[in-house]
This record gives structure tokens, C-alpha cells and sequence, in this order.
């Protein structure tokens, strides 16, 4: 084995040496096997798969058309309750105390928004369906090309308390890990794990929960969550957890080289000199 | 030029063909199972077209989703009538409705007009179900009224009807659902809410209630139910009102 070699071999056998070692011979250090010096020499390689990308931007824009057309239908009756009913002639959990786009709604403000439910009705669900069926061949990929296993569930050497809280002190003190341009840390892995298998499950769930059609075909859509309008009430709170996960996510990006990462979302490709050469990257 | 590229190439075509081949024999399935709805054009009828064919298909042989005597609203909401209330109507409404009449024709075998009494003798069925608006409040009432699929058995279905529509005596007020909806047994032409009369307010004396869809489908005050085997030639050939004020014909969600 040449030393070459044998340095990105013991970079994936040891986790605690990646910092001492020179930094461009740090590799993906999930890779399922030991590059050779040759592909050590070449500095771009793929970063993220064509499906991962293509995937990545459609979710994006499903979400944000979600999240506009949600705002607007939430507008028309900014009151919300829990259990299975709820209107105007009944007592609310909470109010935001913003104008409405119905005059029926008492919102002590003199005046109506206009009405933009019809639109964004038809928007929110066209881009639900976007963003289910995205999210069914991005499950598929997840589970059938071991992506999953390999970059998302935490590894063996992350499965512990101190992994957590080792990782979250290194972010408070802006500690640069330089391996982990290549692979996820631990807490990425886990909130990408919550996103991916109870928040956005949650936000369909719960959605579909407030149709009329499901939940009468099947009711337990509607009574596991406590009634539809407990389930419109999850929903929005559901909502908020995506969009912090959405601006953490954003903040992280542009902390760590906005435009590398983004090239590397958009083409795919990522090199090495220029990602630790990057002036972004602090 | 990379030798990847024309099998890329050819594999992309093929895939491309292949899929609109598919969606384009998926969308003339769909059209004769009846899982196209009316507003399936534009921007946004890819979506509509999926939720309510899934919907369809996924539903259309499900019971009613009805609720215990102790869960009826104490306070029900209803939206108040802002739009123009024709003369004809107070002029009813001062008869005590005993005026007030249902017609049905279309692709029936014998055309009807009911009145109140009349539906009453037909049949009579009572269910306890939630009214969800689109804005998203609710509340539960227990609904009385004569099953739809009464009324056409009574008048008597042509092999080719496929649609019902159903208009208030408010002008411009109409809508339409399929026959499936319109044959299930929680389709009711509802005159009682709660023990008593249908209050004005909720739409009486005549409401069309169609439980698995959202508020605005159960259209208040109709007077006039038509048959037909296409929505193309009423209004805008959109399927009712609510997609020519922009919101969808199909309200399961």
C-alpha cells in the first residue's frame, strides 16, 4: 500500500485523526472503498447525484408554493382550535391577530383582505402532489442505493450522547471540520432523518386529515389526531418546524460557502482545492 | 465527446416517449372511468385531476363518516346570504315555502317537481355530519332530508347521465357533483337540521347537502336539479360557479 494510500485508509479507519491530517488528501470518508492515488490526484467529483438534485429543487419549490398558498388559505380564518370542530361561535386556542380575507372572521381590524383561496387552494394541493410523489422516488433512492445507510443514519461511531453534544459545542465555537465537506455530522444526519420520516409524513398526514372525502372513507386519518381541526392546528405547527429547519438550513449553507454549495446542488460537482481554498469558507 | 453521452441520450428519449405515452393512455382511462373532473384545464388541473380521481377511486364505496348525538354544534356557524336574495324567494319565504318546488329533468325517464311534503313521503333519512368550510372552521349538526338517489330513482336515470347539476334560487349560485357522489347514501336533499326545520340561514327550505365534500357544494335555497351526460354546456363548461370564481368543482379536500 502506498503512503498515499495508506493515509486516506487510516482516514476512514479513525475518526478522531481526520483534523491532524493534511487537508487534500482528506476524502469522502464514507466511501465503500479505498480510493487509489489517481482519483486522490483528480480534485472534482460528484458531490450530489442527479436524482438527489433534481429531487432537491422540486421539493424546494413544492415547498415554498406550499407555504405561500397556506399563508393566504390560513388568512381566511386565522383562529385555531383543537378537537373536531370549530368556528367563529366557539372558543379558540389561539388567534393570530392579523387582518382576515373574510368579513365573518372578528379580527378587530376595520378591514378585509382580498380573497385569494381559490388559487391558492388549487396551487396548495397541485404542489402537494409534487412534492408527494418527489418525495416517494427520493424514498426510493434513499432505501434502495443504500444513501440512507450510508449518509444519513448516524454511523457507529456517532451513535452516542456525547457524539451530540461534542458535535453541537464545536458548532458553538465555529470549529471548522474540513471532513465533513463530504459527508453529513451527526446532527445533520438526525434532523434530516426527523424531516424526512416524521415532519413531512406529519404535514401529509395532517392534511389530509382535514379533507372531507378521506377522512369520511376513513375516519382514524382525523380521529388519531384528536379531530380535523386539532389536525389543522398540527399542521401549522408542523409548518413552523419546517420553515426553522428550512432557515437553519439556509444560514448553515451560506456559513459554510454559499456558492460552493449551491454549485454543488445545482451541477453536482465539487472540488476539493476550491472548497478549501474558498474565501466563503470560514 | 463522452461515449456516455448517446446512450444518456437514447435512454432520455425512451424515457420521455414512454412517459408521455403513458400519461396520455393513463389520461384516456381515466376519461372513461370517469376520474377527469370538469376543471381539469390550466394551470392547475394536473393537480385537480389527480386529487380527484385518487379521491374517486379511493372513496367511492366508503361509508359516511357520522358522528355521536353529543358532538352536534351547541352553536353553529353559517355563512350569512350576502348575495341578492331575489323576490321570489321573500315572496316564499312569506308562503311559509308551501310555494317552494324541486324540479328535476334532464336525463331522466319522467321529470319531477317536488315540493317540500313531497320529498318528505318520498324517503326520509337523518345523519349527523360536520359541515368543514374552506376556510377551514367546522361544526356538526344532525342533517334530515330525502337521499338524492331517491329522488332519481324516482325520476328514473338515463344510461348516459353522468353529472347532476343543482342551482339555488340565488342567480349565478349553481354547482354540480358526479353521479357516484350523487348516488351515495350521504347525499341528501335536506329540509330538517337539528329536530327541526332547516333554518333560512342553513339554507332553507331546500340544501343540498354533500357531506364528503367541502361547505360550498352543499349549495342553500335549490330549487332545480338537471341530469346531464356532460358540464361542458353549463356556464363556462367548468362544472359549477365555484371554478369560475377561481376555486375548485371538486371539494373532497
Amino acid at each position: 500500500m502506498s503512503p498515499l494510500a495508506r493515509t486516506v485508509f487510516e482516514c476512514r479507519r479513525s475518526v478522531t485523526s481526520y483534523r491532524e491530517l493534511p487537508l487534500p488528501w482528506v476524502l469522502p470518508c464514507y466511501s465503500p472503498r479505498v480510493p487509489t492515488a489517481t482519483e486522490v490526484r483528480s480534485t472534482t467529483h460528484v458531490r450530489h447525484s442527479l436524482l438527489v438534485r433534481v429531487t432537491h429543487w422540486l421539493t424546494f419549490l413544492a415547498f415554498i408554493a406550499l407555504l405561500v398558498t397556506g399563508v393566504e388559505i390560513l388568512i381566511s380564518h386565522p383562529r385555531f382550535y383543537w378537537g373536531e370542530v370549530g368556528n367563529v361561535n366557539t372558543q379558540p386556542l389561539f388567534t393570530f391577530h392579523i387582518p382576515s380575507s373574510r368579513d365573518t372572521v372578528p379580527t378587530g381590524y376595520g378591514y378585509v383582505l382580498p380573497d385569494q383561496n381559490g388559487w391558492s387552494r388549487y396551487l396548495h394541493f397541485e404542489a402537494a402532489w409534487i412534492l408527494v410523489l418527489t418525495g416517494l422516488v427520493y424514498l426510493a433512492y434513499l432505501i434502495f442505493t443504500g444513501h440512507l445507510r450510508r449518509n444519513l443514519i448516524p454511523t457507529r461511531e456517532q451513535r452516542s450522547f456525547r457524539a451530540y453534544t461534542g458535535r453541537a459545542s464545536d458548532y458553538l465555537r465555529r470549529a471548522r471540520s474540513g471532513v465533513e465537506l463530504h459527508t453529513y455530522n451527526v446532527l445533520q444526519r438526525s434532523t434530516y432523518l426527523v424531516v424526512i420520516f416524521i415532519l413531512f409524513p406529519l404535514i401529509i398526514w395532517t392534511g389530509l386529515a382535514m379533507s372531507p372525502a378521506v377522512t369520511s372513507a376513513f375516519p382514524a386519518t382525523s380521529s388519531l389526531l384528536g379531530g380535523r381541526q386539532s389536525a389543522r392546528t398540527i399542521h401549522l405547527f408542523v409548518t413552523i418546524l419546517l420553515v426553522l429547519f428550512l432557515i437553519v438550513h439556509i444560514v448553515m449553507v451560506a456559513i459554510s460557502g454559499f456558492r460552493v454549495r449551491m454549485r454543488a446542488m445545482i451541477t453536482g460537482k465539487a472540488t476539493l482545492s476550491t472548497e478549501f481554498t474558498s474565501k466563503e469558507l470560514r | 465527446m463522452n461515449p456516455l453521452s448517446r446512450r444518456k441520450l437514447l435512454f432520455t428519449g425512451t424515457a420521455a416517449v414512454a412517459g408521455a405515452a403513458g400519461l396520455a393512455a393513463a389520461a384516456r382511462i381515466a376519461e372513461s372511468y370517469g376520474l377527469i373532473p370538469p376543471d381539469h384545464g390550466g394551470l392547475y388541473g394536473a393537480g385537480a385531476t389527480l386529487t380527484y380521481a385518487c379521491q374517486r377511486v379511493l372513496t367511492l364505496h366508503r361509508p359516511l363518516r357520522e358522528f355521536p348525538r353529543n358532538m352536534i354544534s351547541k352553536s353553529p356557524f353559517a355563512n350569512p346570504v350576502i348575495f341578492n336574495v331575489p323576490d321570489a324567494f321573500k315572496r316564499s319565504r312569506a308562503a311559509n315555502f308551501s310555494d317552494w318546488r324541486l324540479t328535476v329533468d334532464g336525463l331522466v325517464d319522467h321529470p319531477l317537481s317536488l315540493s317540500v311534503p313531497d320529498l318528505r313521503a318520498l324517503a326520509t333519512r337523518s345523519q349527523i355530519t360536520e359541515v368543514a368550510c374552506e376556510e377551514g372552521w367546522s361544526y356538526i349538526a344532525e342533517w334530515i332530508g330525502t337521499p338524492l338517489s331517491a329522488v332519481l330513482r324516482e325520476a328514473g336515470l338515463k344510461p348516459e347521465a353522468r353529472f347532476l347539476a343543482y342551482f339555488s334560487i340565488q342567480p349565478d349560485w349553481w354547482d354540480s357533483v358526479d353521479l357516484a357522489e350523487a348516488l351515495h347514501p350521504g347525499t341528501l336533499i335536506t329540509w330538517g337540521m337539528n329536530d327541526g326545520d332547516l333554518p333560512v340561514g342553513f339554507g332553507g327550505p331546500l340544501r343540498l347537502r354533500a357531506p364528503r365534500q367541502l361547505g360550498y357544494k352543499s349549495v342553500k335555497f335549490i330549487n332545480h336539479i338537471t341530469v346531464t351526460d356532460s358540464m361542458k354546456h353549463f356556464g363556462k363548461g367548468l362544472g359549477s360557479a365555484a371554478p369560475e370564481g377561481g376555486y375548485a368543482w371538486y371539494a373532497g379536500i
